[in-house]
């Protein structure tokens, strides 16, 4: 038995839902105050649910070397369960998530290939591009996204049988996370309607690929996909291995943690480079010395060679980061920073407020991707502070996939194109209703095809 | 000058970053975590062995130089 004192409470309980509909308006700012009023270790409450919420490198360290046994990654995400469907992991121990890494072409041997694809699909998304035009950010992010995880996650076969539908049945999904789901996933509640809704949807679009494909040919064995390889798969009594419901809820698993938040990242990476425009020409004065160098094709082994550029992406993660709050549900009771947290309350870290501490950052609210520059490392000096990705044994395990994903795009887009507002730079903003945080729209940005410094120097010249 | 490469598995999660780099130094099989084949290796593999440090997703290597190591 600890003699240590509970965790402080901050203020603001509202009596009824505690501190929920803070939670879905105003979760940075909540999350603030816990660390001005509380310190490290601050409590607030959803509902029946207290949530004991860390900050700094001490706690962060604490929390995040739990392994699952003590802190519970499953239970604490209730918003998470009607999204992936009845039978699906949301979350798996390390022993299995590590495996599914070499299931699902994480592995490094697997991720060499994966550039190529990337660029692809960049390519044909701006194929219809003219020489300046708009865009919405979140809603072309997020249909690129769903291509890029789709062919690299699942396979080419499977992309091609994709469309933009399928972005928008994604976004109904991540708008369905609201935090509501602590009190109850299945209120009657617009944003939950929709989310069942666009399951369901997808359920009947996927049994049709399925269908399909089963009625068709068999496809030669390198032009196999995940999905053939399932297919091919049966039960002893004869039946099908999975439904289209079961293969649904593992497309949706695969490709959830992904996609919002890669969409999310890019978008802001195109804001921050169109309001810095001194960091947009170092990037792309590196992306046209990286043109001369080799021939075109974009690898895996250029894509190191890119400083200004991964600058810009961690420093837009560290900003921005598309996770604001990691919960867990405590199973053994733990002592941190000199306060007690007994087992059932949840206990969360905030990418959003220790991103962003004094202490480990300098001018933590600016953009100012030098940070990681040679021989700045601010990432791999704070590793219990700079968390975007979270941190420890259950750091995100798609963070390489990630950011070699944003570098292949930006390679192709950022040497191809500039990018001005088409709105004032400061009404770009994120939507905080939703646990998946996304852009709010309107988010519209102007394209304008660029020619290579090297070019116009060329022209000049003649 | 002496060093060896120090791994913390709290942060492996098998990517296999460092077996692509210096396959002498490191295995990653299937389904279990990283194996260092050999903790003090020479001079020579040390541009490879940094490599892997400096590559590795989980930042989970370090390399620690064996006549400078303070105690902790």
């Amino acid at each position: 038995m600890s003699d240590l004192p509970l965790p402080p409470k901050v203020s603001g309980d509202d009596g009824g839902t505690g501190h929920l509909e803070e939670l879905r308006s105003d979760p940075i700012g909540l999350m603030w105050r816990v660390r001005h009023e509380c310190g490290e270790v601050g409590e607030f409450r959803l509902a029946d649910d207290d949530v004991v919420l860390l900050s700094g490198a001490e706690a962060n360290e604490v929390f995040f070397r739990a392994s699952d046994e003590e802190l519970d990654q499953a239970a604490a995400y209730p918003f998470m369960t009607p999204v992936f469907g009845e039978g699906v992991v949301f979350d798996a121990t390390p022993e299995e998530r590590r495996r599914a890494l070499h299931n699902q072409s994480l592995r490094d041997k697997y991720m060499r290939g994966h550039a190529e694809v990337f660029t692809t699909e960049l390519d044909r998304m701006v194929a219809d591009w003219g020489d300046e035009g708009e865009i919405d950010l979140l809603d072309w992010t997020a249909e690129l996204f769903i291509y890029t995880s789709s062919a690299t996650l699942i396979g080419r076969r499977f992309r091609d049988e994709l469309d933009v539908r399928y972005a928008h049945l994604f976004h109904d999904l991540e708008q369905g996370t609201d935090a509501l789901a602590f009190v109850d996933p299945y209120a009657d509640v617009e944003s939950f309607r929709r989310r069942d809704a666009a399951r369901a949807e997808l359920v009947a679009l996927i049994g049709g690929i399925m269908a399909a494909r089963q009625a068709a040919e068999p496809p030669a064995a390198e032009d196999r996909d995940l999905v053939d390889v399932l297919l091919s798969l049966r039960h002893e009594d004869g039946s099908p291995y999975v439904t289209p419901d079961q293969f649904t809820g593992m497309f949706i698993s695969m490709m959830f943690a992904g996609h919002h938040t890669t969409s999310t990242t890019a978008s802001w990476a195109i804001i921050e480079l169109l309001r810095h425009p001194d960091v947009l020409a170092k990037v792309q004065a590196e992306l046209d010395e990286l043109a001369r160098t080799s021939g075109g094709e974009i690898t895996y082994h250029d894509l190191r060679g890119v400083p200004w550029l991964e600058a810009t992406i961690k420093e837009t993660l560290r900003l921005h980061p598309p996770l604001i709050l990691l919960l867990r549900k405590v199973m053994v009771p733990f002592d941190v920073g000199g306060y007690h947290v007994p087992a059932g309350k949840l206990v969360g870290a905030s990418p959003a407020v220790s991103n962003r501490l004094p202490g480990a950052f300098d001018a933590p609210d600016e953009f100012r991707p030098e940070r990681y520059v040679d021989p700045n490392q601010d990432d791999l000096d704070n590793p219990w502070n700079w968390i975007p990705f979270g941190a420890g044994r259950h750091r995100c395990v798609g963070a390489a996939f990630a950011l070699m994903q944003l570098k292949a795009v930006f390679c192709r887009l950022l040497a191809d194109f500039s990018f001005e507002a088409a709105q004032p730079p400061e009404t770009y903003r994120n939507d905080h209703s939703k646990m998946v945080v996304q852009l709010a729209q309107p988010c519209v940005v102007r394209y304008r095809r660029r020619v290579p410094a090297d070019a116009v120097g060329a022209g000049a010249a003649s | 000058m002496s060093w060896r490469i120090e791994v913390d598995l709290d942060l492996c999660q098998s990517h296999g970053v460092c077996e692509g780099e210096a396959p002498e130094l490191f295995e990653v099989p299937k389904r279990s975590q990283v194996r260092v084949l050999d903790t003090t290796p020479p001079d020579e593999l040390r541009a490879r062995a940094e490599a892997a440090v400096r590559f590795c997703p989980t930042h989970a290597l370090k390399i620690v130089e064996t006549e400078t190591e303070e105690s902790n």
